[in-house]
């Protein structure tokens, strides 16, 4: 079988089309990336999903942790404490059995226990939690001078918010954010390792070199194919956030243009 | 079986002991690695640290977790058996000779466990060193130029230079990002569960659950929820210690030194 016809059959398998059996022996290693790189499409798929809609909470947890009332800020602050204090393998274990005694009570939340939707709502709310720190802090860091001069031009409320609390915020958290979605792209592979089932053998990267390394029982293939994938979905991301911060950081003079430093605080 | 399910949490605790101070020898080793003058092991070293931050750590668990075991049973076999000559990979299957088997074939349960868990700290030891590298680079970075220079201009050898100077130095600018790797790493900790290791999520599902015939005695229905509820607010109080206790020791080591945090000590004990 030649590997466009491999490509064919397995490039969408992860997503439910093409060939239905897995091969079984004698894996080529053009199957071993067709496969795998067919289940990043998962990866991808929860990574940006959670990425765009957490984006928004992030950006409203921040604001409640900073606000002066109380009711907006002890809850605000738990709920980055929730999700930043434990680990996220065991709040999808959580997540997972909380949704499953759900359904048993009212079957029309069926599709919760199913990972496309459960898994993104955990995920979205972690990384909520994670990026509503991060924007906390930048929050915080925003020159006094910058709210004086927009009180001066007489702004308030939500123009003032729109036009230059915002911006600068997202400006000064936008190296920590990079790394928060390097780190969100690598936590997508625990979804399928935790509770969350996988159906019909639709898993995601993580899950199809697990696969292969069970079958032949060699770590050393697969695995650093999944490597070589993760990489390059790396940096994509780093290249995409590097536009952004591009064009967040566009009215400033040049030499003053701050490049992205990738080095600091990988870790989340 | 509760018993094995609280014992579970020492297990835990355990790994954090060992793994801390493996890791951040590890990451001691690679961030001399990465700074050497000499390319090969500068390359090394920063291939270690860029690579293990570049791939999901889960990746590298699964990877290692094989791997050494692979490479530990390899070696045997080479040194004990000498004459077999049989090619180890047979198609699907990794063959070693019987001497060579890791643990071996008849050694009771424990050393199983044993052999399980020591597979486990060298792993985390290896993906958290790099982690550990990266930070202690960059703190050997941090440490001001200034006083390097001064060390050469009173004739310390580069060596000399190393350990009595910027080691010392190093750790006030390394500790933030090494408070936050070990928040990181006791947040890692559950993961256990996927290297085989009987740990607290294996036990949580194993109780809370009602379809194993094991577990009969239990006239209970499906628990699991509550049982990873207890689990999540564990990791959140080890956590919030955690975070006070690295609070008071950052407090401790900034005392009488020339940061903000020093002064900011300084102003609260004066006024």
């Amino acid at each position: 079988m030649s590997c466009i016809q491999t490509i064919q059959d397995y490039a969408l398998r992860s997503v439910g089309f093409g060939e239905r059996l897995l091969p079984k022996s004698d894996f080529t290693l053009c199957e071993q990336f067709t496969l795998i790189g067919s289940g990043m499409i998962w990866n991808i798929y929860f990574g940006l999903m959670a990425l765009v809609t957490g984006f928004f909470l992030a950006t409203a947890v921040a604001l409640g942790k900073a606000s002066a009332n109380r009711w907006l800020r002890k809850p605000s602050e738990w709920f980055i404490f929730l999700f930043r204090g434990s680990p996220l393998f065991i709040q999808f274990f959580f997540a997972y059995f909380f949704f499953l005694s759900l359904k048993q009570s009212y079957p029309l939340l069926d599709t919760l226990t199913s990972a496309w939707l459960g898994a993104l709502i955990v995920l979205f709310l972690n990384t909520a939690a994670y990026s509503g720190e991060i924007f906390y802090g930048a929050l915080r860091s925003i020159p006094k001078g910058d709210i004086e001069a927009a009180d001066a031009y007489g702004m308030t409320g939500w123009s003032r918010f729109r036009r230059v609390i915002w911006p600068t915020m997202l400006r000064l958290a936008w190296p920590a954010y990079t790394n928060e979605a390097i780190f969100l792209f690598h936590a997508t592979t625990l979804v399928f390792f935790s509770a969350f089932p996988v159906w019909q053998q639709r898993g995601d990267a993580l899950y199809y070199a697990g696969y292969f390394a069970d079958k032949t029982f060699n770590p050393f293939v697969p695995y650093p194919i999944l490597a070589f994938y993760f990489i390059l979905l790396t940096l994509v991301v780093v290249w995409g956030f590097g536009l952004i911060n591009k064009r967040l950081n566009r009215h400033l003079p040049v030499a003053q243009k701050s490049r992205i430093k990738f080095r600091v605080n990988l870790a989340r | 079986m509760h018993f094995l399910f609280y014992l579970s949490f020492f297990k835990v605790l355990l790994l954090l002991a060992i793994t801390a101070p493996v890791a951040l020898g590890f990451g001691f080793l690679g961030a001399m690695a990465a700074r050497s003058h000499f390319p090969p092991l500068s390359l090394l070293g920063k291939g270690y640290i860029a690579i293990v931050r570049g791939v999901p750590d889960i990746a590298f668990f699964m990877f290692f977790v094989i791997a050494l075991d692979q490479a530990f049973e390899w070696t045997r076999h080479k040194v004990l058996c000498p004459e077999w000559t049989d090619p180890i990979r047979q198609g699907n299957d990794f063959v070693v000779c019987q001497a060579a088997k890791l643990p071996l074939g008849n050694s009771p349960e424990w050393v199983h466990e044993t052999y399980g868990f020591f597979l486990a700290v060298i792993t985390f030891s290896i993906v958290f060193g790099a982690f550990a590298a990266n930070v202690l680079f960059g703190g050997m970075r941090a440490v001001p130029h200034a006083q390097l220079e001064t060390a050469e201009a009173y004739g310390l050898t580069p060596r000399q230079t190393f350990w009595r100077i910027l080691v010392p130095q190093m750790w006030v600018f390394a500790l933030p990002g090494l408070s936050n790797l070990w928040m990181v790493l006791i947040k890692a900790t559950p993961l256990l569960f996927l290297l085989g290791i009987e740990d607290i999520v294996y036990w949580a599902r194993e109780l809370g659950g009602f379809k194993n015939p094991k577990f009969t005695q239990y006239p209970h229905g499906d628990w699991r929820m509550w049982y990873f509820l207890a689990l999540l607010v564990f990791y959140l109080g080890l956590t919030r210690l955690s975070e006070i206790s690295l609070e008071r020791l950052m407090r401790r080591l900034s005392h009488g030194q020339a940061t903000s945090g020093g002064e900011l000590l300084r102003k609260e004990t004066t006024a």
